[in-house]
């Protein structure tokens, strides 16, 4: 049952999270199903919305500031193959398919069929005025229990929607900023900071 | 390279530890040639402020000479530099704005999400000021790392000595904001509460920006002092009843303009500063009020209160109903220091500042935890304790 909501956006919602009608609903609207559990983030770059998308569309650029991914391999213009950080030096990895896209405006993905982790989401740019760009992150995803839900921790930390809202922060400096801020005194220090 | 290290409360200590490089491409590494000891250091000896961790380098007013640049720093070995405690990007929106220490960018990611916790919003980050501030090293060293040097540091002509350039790193300008936040009117009278370095500075600015009379209140006779020799009338809070007389000295209007040069350690006796001290001691609150209180209390109606004092966390009775009644307006914040940098420096070198007065013990860095223990002990004579790396370099 698809229940009212205010002007707020559904991630914001207090019914949000599993098996809400709120949550489900927005991930229905937004992205492709692939699990109950739904993040979403906003942040404003100081930017073109066109040079936005294009470092984000060149999916090789998003481990420079997505924290807990390795590598993605560009497969072809709309596959690509995720290798993510997992506990005691392990990866996790999957393909991925974009599902949809306006360039400029919006990407979407979704993983393939078998993925160990399956999740989906999209990332839109949109306009505001003198401020720059509202980049919005929506990820939906079906975290598993066992060793993969511990992956899936770590990836996402302890909370999935702070660990969105850091890397969108990241991607904000480096746009910005043209670097990653960094309190680390030493390469050394600088390099713990990345495990 | 030695530093002064943080390691719980009245515990700091001079260590070896190793030395900063280059990381990000707008960086720069400074040689330290003078770091003070800024009385909300003194709050992180008492441990007030929370998220320190063991061997956090201190220190967020200083300068030196540029030894070391990444490729995007605009500076150039061996300039001399004063730097900014906030450290901001120059390039997001609230940069744009000159609202430096509200900067989007200069604190990690990290770390912003202990202060979006706290406050609902990260602030910049900060030299040497805990780890909600960003985790950066300090300056009470004899290196110190810079982000964003081409944004922040304002670069000293040859031949002026530190001592009349040091403060513009963040007393100075926290003096000159807390008087611009006053918003005085010509004729004005502006009572500053706390003759600390950040109060004595408020009086000298709000006398350059046409106040008639300034009243300082403090209760160390030594300070009372230097604020008259800059033109002020005095209130000595142990002799006298400081609201009844800031209403007998303005014909019972109240000052125009109030500032709180003060914040979460004020001192004195009285009964809500006491039951602030037993509450934070106790973790029911974490911030000793008393001076903004009466700044509120004794504000005339529709004046301006300017707090640039220094305050963590939650307070209890705030007067709230006084502030609504009487119409007040309060302005405060940390410092959008590299505002008032050229302005400020001009008004060095041309004479109508001068700040070398304020300084009353020059150390060795391998001094600093004595500098810590004096200036916290002692604060009627040690008025700033200016640490010079140098002085152990040519003791050696």
């Amino acid at each position: 049952m698809v229940e009212p909501h205010d002007d707020a956006p559904p991630t914001t919602s207090k019914r949000s999270g599993k098996r809400s009608g709120a949550g489900e609903q927005a991930a229905a609207e937004l992205v492709e199903h692939k699990g109950d559990t739904l993040i979403g983030r906003s942040v404003t770059i100081n930017r073109p919305r066109d040079e936005l998308y294009a470092v984000w569309r060149d999916f090789g650029n998003l481990p420079r500031f997505l924290d807990n991914v390795e590598r993605v391999d560009v497969i072809d213009d709309r596959r690509s193959h995720w290798v993510v950080k997992a506990p005691g030096g392990k990866t996790v990895e999957w393909d991925a398919v974009i599902t949809q896209e306006q360039p400029g405006e919006m990407i979407a993905w979704a993983s393939t069929e078998g993925a160990e982790v399956p999740n989906s989401g999209r990332i839109d740019f949109r306009d505001v005025g003198g401020r720059g760009t509202v980049v919005s992150a929506t990820i939906v995803y079906d975290p598993p229990a066992g060793f993969i839900g511990k992956v899936i921790a770590k990836m996402f930390q302890r909370e999935p929607a702070i660990q969105a809202r850091r890397d969108l922060r990241r991607f904000k400096q480096l746009m910005e900023t043209g670097e990653i801020a960094t309190a680390a005194r030493t390469r050394e220090m600088l390099g713990k900071e990345k495990d | 390279m030695r530093a002064l290290t943080w390691h719980g409360k009245h515990d700091v200590r001079i260590e070896t530890v190793d030395d900063p490089e280059i990381l990000n491409p707008r960086d720069a590494i400074i040689k330290i040639s003078s770091t003070a000891i800024c009385g909300s250091d003194l709050h992180l000896y008492d441990g007030y402020i929370p998220t320190m961790q063991a061997g956090d380098i201190l220190g967020h007013e200083f300068m030196g000479e540029v030894v070391e640049v990444g490729a995007g720093s605009t500076l150039r070995k061996g300039q001399r530099v004063v730097v900014p405690f906030t450290i901001a990007c120059g390039n997001c929106y609230h940069c744009g704005k000159q609202q430096y220490s509200a900067c989007d960018n200069g604190n990690p990611t990290d770390n912003q999400d202990i202060a979006q916790t706290l406050y609902g919003h990260p602030m910049s980050g900060l030299f040497g000021y805990s780890h909600m501030t960003g985790g950066y090293a300090g300056g009470q060293a004899e290196f110190v790392r810079v982000p964003f040097s081409d944004v922040g540091p304002i670069v000293v002509p040859d031949g002026v000595e530190d001592d009349r350039v040091l403060f513009l790193s963040d007393i100075l300008p926290t003096g000159w904001q807390a008087a611009e936040y006053a918003q005085i009117e010509p004729g004005d009278t502006v009572a500053v509460w706390g003759c600390g370095p950040v109060g004595l500075f408020s009086v000298q600015s709000a006398f350059l920006m046409g106040a008639e009379r300034v009243i300082a209140i403090d209760h160390f006779p030594h300070r009372l002092e230097l604020a008259k020799r800059f033109g002020a009338e005095t209130i000595n809070f142990e002799e006298s009843q400081t609201y009844e007389a800031l209403m007998e000295m303005t014909g019972g209007i109240g000052p125009d303009a109030c500032i709180d040069a003060v914040g979460l350690e004020a001192h004195g006796f009285f009964v809500d500063n006491i039951i602030d001290q037993i509450k934070a001691s106790t973790f029911l609150g974490t911030d000793r009020t008393h001076s903004i209180r009466q700044a509120i209390i004794a504000c005339r109606k529709g004046g301006r209160v300017s707090m640039p004092a220094v305050y963590g966390g939650f307070v209890d009775k705030f007067p709230l109903g006084a502030f609504m009644e009487k119409g007040l307006t309060l302005r405060t914040g940390q410092t959008h220091v590299q505002r008032y940098l050229p302005a400020l420096l001009n008004a060095i070198m041309e004479g109508k500042i001068d700040t070398t007065f304020l300084i009353s013990h020059r150390l060795p860095l391998e001094q600093a935890p004595e500098g810590y223990r004096m200036f916290h002990d002692k604060q009627d004579e040690v008025t700033k304790v200016v640490l010079k790396p140098g002085l152990d370099r040519s003791a050696a």
